[in-house]
């Protein structure tokens, strides 16, 4: 049960991050973006926590928040119990060899100057202050370890494929032994083909390395394939989370019934009930008062979903769900 | 059926400084009235160079149509002037982009940008004789009526907006409207769902379907996604590193896959039924076409892979009813 660690290696507790929004140049404070608006998860050291949702839901901002790349509006942020929020900028440099980040676009996370033994050598000059045959070993044995040859060593990230550069960003972030890893988009960028190798080396990575991974996604089946435990967002809140498994097996949220039945199937017979939801997502400055989703909502119950937002019910499989349709006995 | 395009033995070669690369190496396809075709395949395969070349939208150079021909209705466009082409581009073959924002202009109104396409359309193949037939009055009222059908709450309203008052999924709407604005006999869509989002995805893919089943536009389908060409399609052609590797019908193909490279592209697919491990993947990657490689292009990476595929290409054969595929693995008339 991830949800419930008893004692997560990362616990995020009602995190908020307000941008403010200005218009022009004299005129004053003109309301705020709510990207995150109230977020609460925990991830169990060595599972895989997934966070889905569609453009906009505020998953990236969460993934820089972790690493303090973007300050919080509000909430915390515990890292094997402590608060990271309150960290010293020397702290949190010692802290950020810990957890390490993988990028959407392999190619612009690299310097298209710098040889992939510059890029993965960077990290261990810095932090460990290692130089020489020693750095070399390192990068070596880094390079050996997603699959590269030792002959991409001394080429420039143009002349590596797509799945190759993602293996270089990989190598990066294992360079200074990281417990944590944020995947944002890991595979999003990559070729079908090379999607399904990319993942199982990541799987295969995290058993041998004994990581823990936040994977943000907008692709279902991709986290479904990966992750543990997973987190729906829409609109800067989850919605609805729990065991994978369990949440795609039996979605209770109609937005994640939308979600899942708008995947194009690869078959033959497709099918012929599909939950289509009308209209776009609504813009995070103006968020929809009551259920930010009733506007799109095919299961809307009534003036309840316009006026009031729902509160976290809690199921007895440890999955949770924020919707009126499921609140009637929602005493926890 | 009547046969609304034929492409036969297209090749088309690109000059670059490392040397030239072999785009398209002899593409075959057929297009039928009312035909749903969809075309797959991974980064680089020449679905959108395909595409360009129909429309005669290729930049020559560097491009280079060695040989073939693409008969539509008969005719051949790649003989065609360039002044004969602005009566079949948008008219008679209209086509929808990935990305939405790029192709509307952002400093003109939707209405602007609708009314344009409808009048230098109307007016005929002369340019000058803009609007002839039409006044803009009706022009706008045409342009509000298209919106409608691609179902853009309140047309008459929203037509004075600018694209960036649009949401990707509505910009992608409007594009399929100037599309559709003159009828066209063959629909090409470029990956038209790729830079949407999941829900808004399926809306478009729900709206082309809705509108080929009304009007019975030929579509031609460009995607990486079997998934949506799966959606949309009857008929899935797959590419491979500028070849057509398979042509069948999309029950067929999931049915019973033929070619190695197929088979590897659905095993590789993530789906709800797959488990940890059980997704494989193709291994190597993509050759080069500056210099691909001999006989198959798809050897190095096949998994059955014999003498013959070094050395020869293989011919495109019919082993079952309307399923076709190219591969030495298979014998004409072998089941």
């Amino acid at each position: 049960m991830v949800a419930k660690t008893a004692n997560p290696l990362l616990d995020v507790r009602n995190l908020r991050k307000h941008f403010p929004l200005k218009k022009g140049f004299l005129a004053g404070y003109q309301g705020s973006v709510r990207a995150v608006d109230g977020v609460s998860f925990a991830i169990g050291e060595g599972n895989s926590f997934g966070l889905v949702g569609e453009s906009g839901s505020g998953k990236t901002t969460i993934a820089r928040i972790i690493l303090r790349l973007i300050e919080p509006t509000e909430g915390e942020i515990l890292w094997d119990g402590k608060d990271i929020c309150k960290f010293s900028q020397s702290e949190m440099k010692d802290l950020r060899k810990t957890m390490q980040m993988i990028f959407q676009d392999p190619h612009s996370s690299l310097n298209p100057r710098k040889t992939v033994f510059k890029c993965v050598a960077e990290p261990l000059a810095i932090h460990e202050e290692m130089r020489g045959r020693k750095l070399r070993e390192r990068v070596e044995e880094l390079l050996e370890i997603v699959g590269l040859k030792r002959e991409h060593m001394f080429r420039f990230p143009h002349e590596l494929s797509g799945g190759q550069k993602q293996r270089v960003g990989v190598a990066r972030a294992l360079s200074l032994h990281p417990k944590l890893l944020i995947l944002d988009e890991p595979t999003s960028a990559l070729d079908v083909s090379v999607q399904a190798q990319m993942l199982n080396f990541l799987e295969a990575l995290q058993k041998n390395m004994n990581l823990t991974y936040l994977f943000i996604s907008h692709n279902l089946a991709v986290i479904r394939y990966t992750c543990d435990a997973v987190a729906v967002m829409y609109l800067g809140k989850i919605i609805e989370m729990g065991e994978t498994e369990c949440i795609f097996s039996s979605p209770k949220h109609p937005y994640t019934k939308a979600l899942v039945s708008a995947i194009p199937l690869p078959q033959a017979e497709q099918p012929n009930q599909m939950v289509l939801l009308e209209g776009d997502i609504p813009s995070a400055t103006h968020i929809p008062p009551g259920c930010r989703f009733h506007t799109r909502c095919p299961d809307k119950i009534g003036a309840i979903c316009e006026e009031e937002e729902p509160t976290t019910r809690y199921f007895s499989d440890g999955s949770q769900v924020d919707c009126h349709l499921y609140q009637e006995s929602s005493k926890k | 059926m009547a046969l609304v395009l034929k492409i036969s033995d297209l090749r088309i070669e690109f000059d670059t400084f490392e040397g030239t690369s072999q785009v398209l190496d002899g593409i075959d396809l057929v297009l039928e009235r009312g035909d749903t075709m969809g075309l797959v395949g991974e980064t680089g395969c020449g679905k959108s160079i395909t595409a360009k070349a129909i429309l005669r939208l290729l930049p020559v150079p560097p491009a280079r149509i060695v040989s073939g021909e693409i008969l539509f209705q008969g005719e051949d466009l790649l003989k065609k002037s360039e002044e004969e082409m602005k009566g079949v581009r948008g008219k008679r073959i209209a086509m929808v982009f990935q990305d939405p924002m790029t192709f509307l202009n952002p400093v003109f109104t939707i209405e602007e940008q609708l009314v344009d396409v409808i009048l230098a359309h109307r007016g005929g193949d002369d340019s000058e004789a803009r609007g002839g037939g039409m006044s803009r009055k009706q022009a706008v009222e045409k342009a509000v009526q298209l919106l409608g059908e691609v179902k853009i709450p309140q047309p008459e309203l929203r037509i004075k907006s600018y694209p960036h008052e649009f949401s990707g999924g509505m910009r992608q709407r409007v594009l399929i409207a100037m599309a559709l604005s003159r009828s066209p006999e063959i629909l090409i869509a470029d990956e038209p769902t790729t830079a949407l989002d999941v829900t808004i995805q399926a809306q478009i893919l729900w709206l082309m379907n809705d509108l080929v089943q009304r009007y019975g536009h030929s579509v031609l389908l460009i995607s990486h996604d079997l998934g949506v060409v799966a959606k949309v399609c009857k008929r899935i052609a797959v590419m491979y590193a500028g070849n057509i590797v398979e042509d069948c019908s999309t029950a067929q193909l999931f049915r019973r896959p033929l070619h190695p490279y197929t088979q590897g592209l659905l095993n590789s697919i993530l789906t709800f039924s797959k488990r940890e491990g059980e997704a494989q993947g193709i291994k190597g990657v993509i050759p080069d076409l500056i210099r691909p490689p001999s006989g198959c292009r798809f050897h190095p990476r096949c998994f059955g892979a014999m003498e013959v595929c070094r050395v020869q290409k293989p011919a495109m054969i019919e082993i079952e009813e309307g399923h076709r595929v190219s591969c030495h693995l298979y014998k004409k008339g072998e089941k």
